[in-house]
């Protein structure tokens, strides 16, 4: 039994998101715990998988016994089974949270909801554990049908932002596929460990490299990477309120897993670097991501619009840890450091701002005047990420820039010290302005008296996890304690050591 | 040059095609219109796929007698398997899961559009995007 845990990754929240439904026949009620409960055991399989290849290294699954390169292979090493932990504990956050809010917003629909939001969690752990090119576009596209229904329920414009994302995801999907039918046809393989032992031969073949572009252009799209994040704002914003929580954490980042996936474990670095200076390219975009996604973060007016171009901007940190990451020692170790830090703050972020729309109905910041005294929890907790997100030490955020600041430096690249800093000022001027009318700015006409209205506990201690969190696991990065991790992921990909 | 166009007339064909699905998906301002251009621009790759794996003069991927042969003195009968009689089977096979993607993506995206005809009462975008501005 304990050896087949790699593939109840996948198969709890499948099996689970099938059983829903009957579940819904019986007791409407018992679809939340159902889903609670799936989740919680997909954090230990999780867990568990995590813990397994700490001690003893990369675990190869195959699925149906059938070997690799033939049969479809499940890999779980140091990188897979981070991520996945980060996606199963993020998903089981969105789920506790989602119990009320599916009431309130989605009233007849809360079987419907759980099962496809398990389909959801379904996709995005395939992506992470899955060896094979074919199967992560599979598990791509069944993460992003899901959440195509997912958005399109939620409130006013959320149809046609899901339109939007259909056409755009399917794009990004298609150009992925191609990539894989090129790469299929000059080596014969899918298998990604198979690939990259057959295509150091092809590494100058015209073929090989615009399978490289299409597959590059095709995961920017789901990650939302600067210009091709058109889809992103709108679907953040319009999405019910626990979709908003899952995919601004969780989807996100299974995206970004496959991009470093697909460049540094089927591409090895000696392709991209003598192919193209993608990294360079990378880094550039990736500044004007950071930059612009904090300037249209500061003209919006809706708080979960503001947050989502917010992510815009963080993606660029991400992404340009990932440019970085060849020409210093430090490798990956941002890139990881802030896929789990963004999670962490951005999920308790949109958890507060679609409480106040659950409670108040407040959408735009200019009508925020006095939360701070009448949602006094959330609102701390609120404040606490917006912390972490500027950069106040001890918290992530300021892990997260303090590392990039050395790995820019490292390289060489100062002028990307300048991009952080200035992106950061702008992040202050956002997210200031919120803390500002929350706290400071006072109602006029209203006396001193104001009622505490405080969102529930279902959602309110997961909100508070987060928000303690956003300090504790800085404290631990500090400590070094997850260093073997990073480690592990750096030398398997040959990073971390200068040519 | 022209021998170069006409042997390779297949991969012409699926650019051809995902260049059409792609113009509709971009340009069309009705949404109906966007999911065909999808739904075309799909079934180019599938063309694609497809037309990778076509050999002439094979036959299906179906070993006669694979079992009997034991009988007669043929243990290791893989050797005695030769690849380039037979088509190649794995691009069909990719290519069922991909149309099952592909009718799911098409159901859901019609879907969406049932969604949005229903709140605004068209399907073209232009009209769409001067409602939302209206409220």
């Amino acid at each position: 039994m304990i050896e087949q845990i790699p593939i109840l990754i996948v198969v709890i929240p499948l099996l689970s998101s099938f059983l829903c439904p009957l579940i819904g026949l019986w007791r409407k009620e018992g679809c939340y715990f159902w889903a609670v409960f799936s989740l919680s055991l997909h954090c230990l399989a999780s867990v568990n998988t995590l813990v397994t290849v700490i001690e003893s290294g990369t675990i190869n699954y195959y699925v149906g016994n059938w070997s690799p390169p033939w049969g479809i292979e499940v890999v779980v090493d140091h990188l897979s089974a981070y991520t996945v932990v980060i996606v199963s504990f993020m998903s089981l956050f969105a789920a506790i949270y989602a119990k009320r809010t599916v009431e309130q917003e989605l009233p007849g629909k809360i079987v419907h909801f759980y099962t496809v939001f398990l389909l959801l969690v379904t996709g995005l752990s395939g992506i992470v554990v899955t060896g094979d090119v074919f199967n992560l576009y599979v598990f791509l596209e069944i993460s992003a049908l899901a959440c195509y229904a997912l958005i399109a329920v939620g409130e006013d414009r959320a149809p046609v932002a899901s339109f939007r994302y259909v056409v755009m995801g399917t794009i990004g999907a298609c150009f992925y596929l191609l990539g894989v039918g090129y790469l299929y046809i000059v080596t014969g393989s899918l298998n990604m460990g198979d690939l990259s032992t057959l295509l150091p031969e092809l590494y100058a073949n015209r073929v090989v490299q615009t399978a490289f572009v299409f597959m590059l252009i095709g995961s920017g799209i789901k990650i939302a990477l600067f210009p091709l994040h058109t889809w992103q704002p709108d679907a953040y914003t319009y999405a019910p309120s626990a979709v908003s929580v899952i995919i601004s954490t969780a989807m996100a980042k299974t995206s970004i897993y496959a991009l470093i996936r697909i460049i540094f474990s089927v591409f090895t670095l000696d392709f991209i670097i003598g192919f193209a200076p993608i990294f360079d390219i990378i880094c550039w975009i990736s500044a004007i991501a950071m930059i612009f996604g904090s300037i249209y973060a500061i003209t919006q007016s809706n708080l979960k619009r503001m947050l989502a171009y917010s992510s815009i901007a963080n993606v660029g940190y991400i992404m340009l840890g990932v440019g970085l990451s060849t020409s210093t020692t430090l490798g990956l170790t941002p890139v990881l450091m802030h896929i789990l830090n963004h999670a962490v703050m951005k999920g308790c972020m949109f958890m507060v701002a679609c409480a106040f729309i659950y409670k108040a109905g407040l959408r735009d910041i200019k009508d925020f005047v006095g939360l701070g005294r009448k949602m006094p929890y959330a609102s701390f907790a609120f404040i606490l990420a917006a912390l972490a997100m500027i950069g106040m030490p001890p918290s992530v955020g300021f892990i997260t820039k303090w590392y990039l600041i050395l790995a820019a430096l490292d390289a060489g690249k100062y002028i990307f010290v300048g991009v952080i800093f200035f992106s950061t000022l702008l992040m202050i001027v956002y997210f200031w302005r919120v803390i500002e009318i929350m706290y400071i700015r006072v109602e006029e006409g209203e006396g001193s008296e104001i009622r505490v209205d405080e969102m529930p506990m279902s959602m309110l201690t997961p909100a508070l996890i987060l928000a303690v969190l956003c300090f504790v696991i800085g404290i631990v990065w500090l400590s070094g304690a997850p260093s073997p991790i990073l480690d592990a992921v750096n030398s398997g990909f040959g990073l971390g050591v200068l040519p | 040059m022209f021998d170069f166009i006409v042997d390779h007339y297949n991969y012409w064909t699926y650019i051809g095609l995902m260049i059409i699905g792609f113009y509709a998906m971009m340009t069309k301002r009705n949404l109906i219109k966007k999911i065909i251009g999808m739904n075309i621009f799909q079934s180019a790759i599938i063309f694609f796929f497809i037309s990778s794996s076509v050999k002439k003069g094979v036959t299906v991927p179906i070993l006669e007698h694979a079992h009997g042969h034991a009988a007669h003195g043929l243990e290791h009968v893989t050797h005695a398997v030769d690849a380039m009689q037979y088509a190649n089977p794995l691009p069909h096979v990719l290519m069922l899961t991909a149309i099952v993607v592909m009718v799911a993506t098409l159901g859901v995206a019609l879907a969406v559009a049932i969604m949005i005809y229903r709140k605004y009462h068209t399907l073209e975008e232009d009209e769409i995007i001067m409602a939302i501005k209206r409220d």
